[in-house]
């Protein structure tokens, strides 16, 4: 259960939902806008938490862990992908990347290693010492990819990841998902609102109100 | 946490005009609140250069009376007593109003010697003592009129009517430099002649005597003393050390300097409103950012280190050219202001408070950002992207 507080009015988001995903599984999530889908991606990748109900995320019930905790549980276990990039508009395409790694015990010198290697996988070798501003929408989100993975997460969070790309970008992200789902072995929750690329996912769920309906 | 201050000062700069327009209003602030300060150092350079092994004895009714010059030998007579000489304040005019710096009748023969701070050099000083109408002036007075050895110096009377002609004998620099260096000295012998002949009434009379302590525990039952042994006579004495005197001449314009040190931290306040301003507008704009960075698992100790080390670098960057423009900007209003104060030099502890007051506008300005982006809930933050 997830509720938000408007005013003096309670907005129930999210009501007596069950949502096994498998790991290694690729789930769209759809649905019409306010039915509670970026909501329920939220709740799954530990940045918000519901009012009742229990989450087990990798066997770890994440409803029971504190902000610090929940925190240095993302940072090892979840890639995020957001539908406007969230970059660093002062930090290159590298040190975009790398900033996940800072949180980690890594050398200057392991981290650019495994920043390279990311970029590479992402296509972008050549974008390093790019900013943001620098790239284009479908470039941004690639680096977007490259940070999600970088500290090799289980799961891979995408919040309308195509939502802000023309149609070629749009394919080549949703290629390069698919890639880190079948070759990686990465869990993917999307949220979309684009038939097409929820067609590239394995299974889709509907929601809609605040509940599942298939 | 390279890449950390990495981050920090790029973040700093990513508005350019706007850090470059409230750097340069933390290096307005920072040079003013220095300059303020020095003005109110000024006022108590005299205080805090005062000997502690020298009283001085003047009229218990007030400084504008005179003590007679018999009080002289009784003084030195008085328990404790090393030394003692006498000055007149002359306040004369030279070539125009504006043109001040203290002026004094002494006696030659010892005043200097109760001053080793005057450092004279002694084939001036022989002249000096030679010459009845002689002179000595300190360095600054001489190189703000370019007074030299052998110089004809003119003042007009004001207190002692009528035109006073001296030859400058010496210039005497300051054994520290917090000595006042802005002085005009001469013969006393040279007015009580005059008035002996022009004003008798007035002849015979010194303004202060300075008195030399042979220790400056002493100084109470001294000071004691003297008033004592003029008691109940037509010119009773106060004797204060030296320091209390210069304090008693402060007391005067007190509420000026109050008022000078009202406004230097004022300066202050408002530049840290301008500088919090500055920061919670970066915050609010940042919203999402903070937020992608608490997702990435970034704790509300990084986004407080990141905002604290912008606003800080802002700040002290700003602080340093401050400190660092306070130092022509203090000599040349030093010379601007010529022998009115005496002693303008920019103390160590204006500079550690300019310093203090820099990292004091960083750190509180950095403070409610700080709060809001630690409390930022990432989904909210997350709604500002895009």
């Amino acid at each position: 259960m997830k509720s938000y507080r408007r005013g003096d009015q309670v907005v129930p988001v999210l009501i007596d939902i069950t949502f096994d995903i498998a790991a290694g599984d690729y789930v769209a999530l759809m649905g019409p806008s306010g039915s509670g889908k970026s909501t329920l991606l939220n709740l799954i990748a530990g940045i918000d938490k519901p009012d009742s109900g229990t989450l087990h995320v990798g066997g770890v019930d994440i409803t029971t862990l504190g902000e610090a905790e929940l925190a240095a549980w993302r940072s090892r276990n979840v890639g995020f992908i957001f539908q406007f990039y969230n970059l660093m508009p002062v930090l290159t395409a590298f040190e975009n990347v790398e900033l996940p790694l800072l949180l980690t015990d890594l050398t200057a010198r392991e981290r650019r290693e495994h920043v390279t290697a990311a970029l590479g996988m992402v296509g972008l070798s050549d974008r390093v010492e790019h900013y943001p501003s620098e790239l284009s929408g479908g470039q941004q989100q690639r680096v977007a990819i490259a940070r999600a993975i970088i500290t090799d997460p289980t799961i891979l969070v995408a919040d309308e990841p195509t939502g802000d790309l023309d149609r070629t970008s749009a394919e080549d992200i949703l290629k390069m998902m698919d890639r880190l789902n079948r070759e990686l072995g990465k869990t993917i929750i999307m949220v979309t609102h684009d038939p097409h690329a929820a067609e590239q996912a394995r299974g889709v769920r509907h929601l809609e109100k605040g509940e599942l309906t298939q | 946490m390279t890449a950390y201050l990495k981050l920090v000062v790029k973040n700093a700069f990513r508005q350019k005009l706007r850090t470059a327009l409230t750097m340069l209003g933390i290096v307005v602030a920072i040079l003013a609140f220095g300059l303020l300060r020095t003005v109110v150092d000024a006022w108590y350079a005299g205080s805090e250069a005062a000997s502690a092994t020298r009283l001085v004895t003047r009229n218990a009714i007030s400084l504008v009376f005179s003590l007679p010059l018999t009080y002289y030998s009784q003084i030195k007579q008085v328990a404790g007593v090393k030394s003692v000489s006498y000055a007149n304040w002359f306040g004369g005019v030279y070539i125009r109003e504006k043109n001040f710096f203290p002026q004094f009748g002494v006696q030659t023969s010892t005043y200097f010697d109760l001053y080793p701070e005057f450092v004279v050099p002694p084939e001036q000083m022989r002249e000096f003592l030679r010459d009845r109408k002689g002179a000595i002036v300190g360095r600054k007075l001489a190189d703000t009129y370019g007074f030299k050895v052998g110089d004809q110096v003119t003042l007009r009377g004001t207190i002692f009517p009528g035109n006073w002609d001296f030859v400058v004998r010496g210039i005497y620099d300051g054994a520290t430099a917090r000595t006042d260096t802005s002085q005009f000295f001469f013969n006393w012998e040279y007015l009580n002649e005059t008035m002996k002949k022009t004003a008798p009434r007035r002849a015979n009379n010194v303004g202060v005597y300075v008195v030399g302590l042979a220790s400056p525990d002493v100084a109470a039952e001294v000071a004691a003393a003297v008033d004592a042994t003029f008691k109940n006579s037509l010119a009773e004495s106060l004797t204060e050390t030296e320091q209390a005197f210069q304090l008693g001449f402060l007391s005067m314009v007190e509420t000026i300097v109050l008022a000078i040190k009202v406004v230097s931290f004022l300066v202050i306040f408002i530049i840290m409103a301008v500088m919090a301003n500055t920061m919670a507008m970066t915050a609010r704009e940042r919203m999402a950012e903070y937020a992608t960075l608490k997702a990435l698992g970034f704790g509300p100790q990084h986004l407080t280190l990141f905002i604290f080390g912008e606003s800080l670098f802002i700040a002290l960057l700003g602080g340093a050219i401050g400190v660092g423009l306070s130092y022509p900007v203090v000599n040349w209003f030093g010379g601007v202001m010529g022998s009115l104060f005496p002693v303008f030099n920019l103390k160590p502890e204006t500079i550690y408070m300019q310093t203090g007051a820099a990292l004091f506008v960083g750190a509180v300005a950095a403070l409610f950002p700080c709060l809001r982006a630690a409390r930022v809930r990432i989904a909210e933050g997350l709604r500002h992207a895009g």
